[in-house]
């Protein structure tokens, strides 16, 4: 996977969380994503920013143009500053939250992508990556 | 630091969301319409999302309980014009806004609104159509 174009910022609080959906958005109509696609992404980023806020206190988000083959997408990482996740299988689960929400924050985005990768090392930390594909 | 305007109009309150949602502001809504709902006595509260171009599990939380909140407080709440690729990332996300009810749009939701209230006062509020 090849990439194009990179773009990093620091999510510390909530206005981060907007100025992060913010940039996702133009990079999804930059990309020439179609305006659900753009939803479903910008969706995730909230998601998946704000999980970094509440959980970790922050952390980093690097939203990168990628190509593969003739495909391109955009691949955006988030980098948790916290302590990682003891129980990944059960943080993935529907319904299940640590933090008074919803519990659909990360199973929710895995389904508004086309690809979810989520690591966890406790002690580490955490960094959940997702890609969007054209 | 920025609110969401809440306009008293007979005995609905009125929302609109204009800008983007962050957690406080949400939270700040929450708050003012409850206790707007309980100074003013209205008994339908509108909130016009069609400007928003998210919402996501907290925005969505926060509309369910805040149709909670009112309804317990003898108020109803209506929340209208969500977008279609909204709606599809919803469902998608997995979100069905328990509790919340919806209408199409502006108009469509103050006809359920009076609709609704309209067996307790049955003069004021005739729906009005001139399309």
């Amino acid at each position: 996977m090849k990439t194009i174009e990179r773009e990093v910022m620091q999510v510390a609080n909530e206005a981060g969380v907007v100025t992060a959906r913010r940039m996702a958005r133009d990079h999804a109509i930059r990309l020439g994503l179609n305006l659900v696609n753009q939803t479903k992404l910008v969706t995730a980023v909230s998601e998946l920013a704000r999980n970094m806020v509440v959980y970790a206190g922050g952390g980093k988000v690097t939203i990168e143009e990628v190509e593969a083959g003739i495909k391109r997408g955009l691949r955006i990482t988030f980098a948790y500053n916290g302590p990682g996740i003891t129980d990944l299988e059960l943080a993935m689960r529907d319904g299940y939250t640590t933090g008074g929400g919803l519990g659909q924050g990360l199973p929710g985005s895995r389904r508004l992508v086309n690809e979810f990768t989520i690591n966890s090392e406790v002690g580490v930390g955490t960094t959940v990556t997702i890609i969007k594909w054209k | 630091m920025d609110k969401i305007p809440i306009l008293k109009m007979g005995q609905f309150l009125l929302v609109t969301i204009q800008v983007d949602m962050h957690d406080r502001l949400a939270m700040t809504l929450q708050d003012d319409l409850t206790r707007m709902v309980g100074t003013s006595g209205a008994h339908g509260v509108l909130i016009d999302i069609s400007a928003l171009d998210i919402v996501d599990s907290f925005m969505g939380r926060m509309l369910s309980s805040i149709a909670s909140m009112t309804r317990i407080m003898d108020a109803e709440t209506v929340v209208v014009g969500m977008q279609p690729a909204v709606a599809i990332t919803l469902v998608e996300l997995g979100l069905s806004l328990p509790g919340v009810l919806t209408a199409l749009n502006v108009d469509k939701g103050m006809e359920m609104l009076t609709t609704r209230l309209g067996s307790s006062r049955g003069d004021s509020k005739a729906s009005h159509e001139d399309d």
